[in-house]
């Protein structure tokens, strides 16, 4: 069987890995000049003091590029839900094949065992190449740039595309099964890959793990946002995090109890006088300072390889309780 | 006697619509079993029941001994053509033919090649782009190369024109001839079965209306044509199966395993296709009856 669900699947196999293949080629004579570009600017920058100038220019460099491959890794696994997962069941049902491959001496949940089998363990290989191969590219760029956690970044680098892809493929193939069309399952699929990607990277990658607290003590240097809000007279801290890779879910102002300040101590503390904005902030975080601190909430770069083979595991989890679903669903002979 | 297929109250609904009802059969072996009846008749729920693409509502059914695919061997015992013979469009024949080696324990590698040369097919031809007629040729040779103990074919033959008809019957019954396998063989036409089967099965309205041996059904109905007379007169071993009748005359078809004395009857033979078109008119008239006493005909 497995044989036989290797011959079917081959054209579509031929199809990916021809596209891996050009990509490949493109990133392998482009990547070598970003390395250069670091090795020759960046790493060496301190001793011009130029570093923001070489910064800037290496992550403007190959800027299609970069476009192309962040949107490649976000489409990559809902076409494959959508071209290899859809038509996996729902076609043999649309051509009637079913009749054929149901009535050879194989069982139809092994026949559906080696589909899926073969179908993920495709889909796995040429994202995980696809991310190997960006993640590669993109490292001189990632390392100067941005911030790992970024969700156009986390998602599109190192494990996680490879735990999209499976999940992708699985659904697919279980909107094909049950809703025996190609074209409407190929819709399913896409609606419900990104709806899945869009609440993992909203509300469940924040509490794989819970984060850490920290706080810092408010001095005149703290960047403070003074202003008039909806809800009040407001001061808010923009420190930007701990770390510069580190992933700061909030910066609280808060006092020893935990409380934040009050609006009318902070009317009192952070007059919006005649003078200039910087040194309104100065006086209020002077004010501030005698009863409270920042409190930052945040998940340091160190567990950045932790949430990615989890947010991975919770995907391939995902698909597993998906393919399970699938087998009790396939129509049984009594 | 071996029973290949065996049902007892067998039935399948689709919402409130029988697809067949209370079907009770037993298949014997070694026979090539004809499955008439009309478009819709309930052949193809029947068929799908007994390789296991269905389930039933209600009742049991047997294939060799065992519930419908209940397993790889049982699966690789049964030949199955389904209806428009459904091929991988864009994969050759040889593949085809390396899909049953690898997925069925018996395969004959060596008959289904020798097939495949005797039709006169180009091995890396795409099934896709086969006539209808090299289609149903080809499903015939992935059934038969499993080397199954039992053949279904489902309207092998219904989108097949005259000459291809008779090609793929022709080829059917040297398969018989040869490997002794059981064959059920449904159509909607008798003409397609008559030259082939020697054991007829009658399904009209998802309900068996007739089944046996094909000799045996020719020797036991008699068409009678004579003076007018009451069917209610006859002795009662003879069944009246249909009736007809002018001012002078009656003609009627009668079952009976007794001979006929009466001399005022003159009495001949009947084909099978008589005998199929007077059982599916006989439940015909029987649903009318049932409907006229719902109210449902005025």
């Amino acid at each position: 069987m497995i044989r036989f669900a290797a011959l079917q699947f081959r054209n579509q196999a031929a199809v990916a890995f021809g596209a891996l293949a050009v990509v490949a080629i493109v990133l392998a004579v482009t990547g070598p000049h970003l390395v250069n570009l670091y090795d020759t600017t960046v790493l060496t920058c301190g001793v011009h003091h130029d570093c923001s100038a070489a910064t800037t220019a290496l992550t403007d460099t190959d800027g299609p590029i970069q476009v192309f491959l962040a949107f490649l890794l976000l489409a990559v696994p809902a076409l494959i839900g959508m071209f290899w997962g859809a038509p996996l069941v729902a076609h043999e049902f649309e051509a009637g094949t079913f009749r054929l491959a149901w009535t050879q001496g194989v069982t139809r949940t092994g026949w559906l065992a080696v589909k899926l089998g073969v179908g993920a363990l495709a889909s796995v290989v040429v994202t995980g190449l696809l991310s190997l191969m960006v993640t590669w590219w993109s490292s001189p760029i990632d390392t100067v740039s941005a911030n790992h956690f970024d969700p156009l970044l986390f998602g599109a680098r190192d494990l996680t595309p490879v735990g999209y892809a499976a999940f992708a493929f699985v659904l697919g193939a279980c909107a094909g099964l049950v809703i025996r069309r190609t074209v409407p399952a190929m819709f399913t699929a896409l609606a419900g890959f990104v709806a899945v990607r869009y609440v993992v990277n909203s509300w469940v990658r924040p509490h794989l793990m819970a984060p850490l607290h920290r706080y810092l003590v408010i001095n005149a240097s703290s960047p403070l946002n003074m202003g008039e809000t909806p809800a009040g007279f407001q001061v808010t801290a923009t420190t930007r995090g701990v770390l510069p890779g580190d992933w700061v879910y909030s910066n609280q102002i808060v006092d020893k109890a935990g409380h934040a300040p009050t609006t009318a101590f902070l009317d009192r503390a952070c007059p919006l006088g005649h003078a200039s904005a910087q040194v309104n902030a100065q006086t209020c975080a002077t004010n501030l300072a005698a009863k409270f601190h920042l409190l930052v909430t945040y998940q340091p770069a160190s567990r950045y390889w932790d949430l990615q083979w989890y947010e991975t595991a919770v995907f391939f989890g995902v698909a597993a309780i998906l393919a399970g679903l699938c087998f009790l669903w396939i129509p049984r002979p009594s | 006697m071996t029973v290949v297929l065996e049902t007892g109250g067998l039935g399948k609904q689709y919402g409130r619509r029988w697809a067949l009802h209370d079907c009770t059969l037993s298949i014997p072996a070694e026979k090539v079993v004809g499955l008439v009846g009309p478009n819709g008749a309930g052949k193809t729920t029947l068929l799908h029941l007994a390789v296991g693409l269905l389930s039933p509502t209600t009742g049991t059914i047997t294939v060799l001994g065992d519930a419908p695919a209940s397993g790889r061997t049982q699966l690789g015992k049964i030949g199955f053509v389904a209806q428009d013979t459904p091929t991988y469009a864009r994969l050759s024949i040889t593949q085809h033919l390396h899909m049953g080696a690898w997925l069925n324990p018996n395969w004959d590698s060596e008959l289904a090649a020798q097939r495949v040369d005797q039709l006169g097919l180009d091995p890396k031809q795409r099934a896709g782009s086969l006539s209808g007629g090299q289609r149903a040729q080809l499903a015939l040779t992935l059934a038969i190369a499993k080397q199954p103990e039992l053949l279904l074919l489902d309207e092998p033959v219904a989108s097949l024109d005259p000459l291809a008809r008779r090609e793929f019957l022709q080829s059917l019954m040297e398969v018989v001839a040869e490997h002794g396998v059981s064959v059920v063989l449904s159509s909607h036409l008798v003409s397609d079965l008559e030259r082939v089967c020697d054991y007829l099965i009658v399904l009209d309205a998802s309900h068996v209306q007739l089944a046996g041996e094909v000799s045996e059904l020719l020797a036991s109905h008699h068409r009678l044509s004579g003076p007018r007379r009451d069917p209610a007169t006859l002795p009662p071993t003879q069944h009246v199966i249909e009736q007809s009748h002018t001012d002078k005359q009656s003609t009627l078809l009668v079952r009976t395993d007794e001979p006929i004395h009466d001399p005022a009857w003159n009495v001949t033979p009947v084909t099978l296709e008589d005998l199929v078109l007077a059982y599916m008119s006989q439940s015909r008239d029987n649903q009318a009856v049932g409907r006229s006493t719902l109210g449902l005909v005025p």
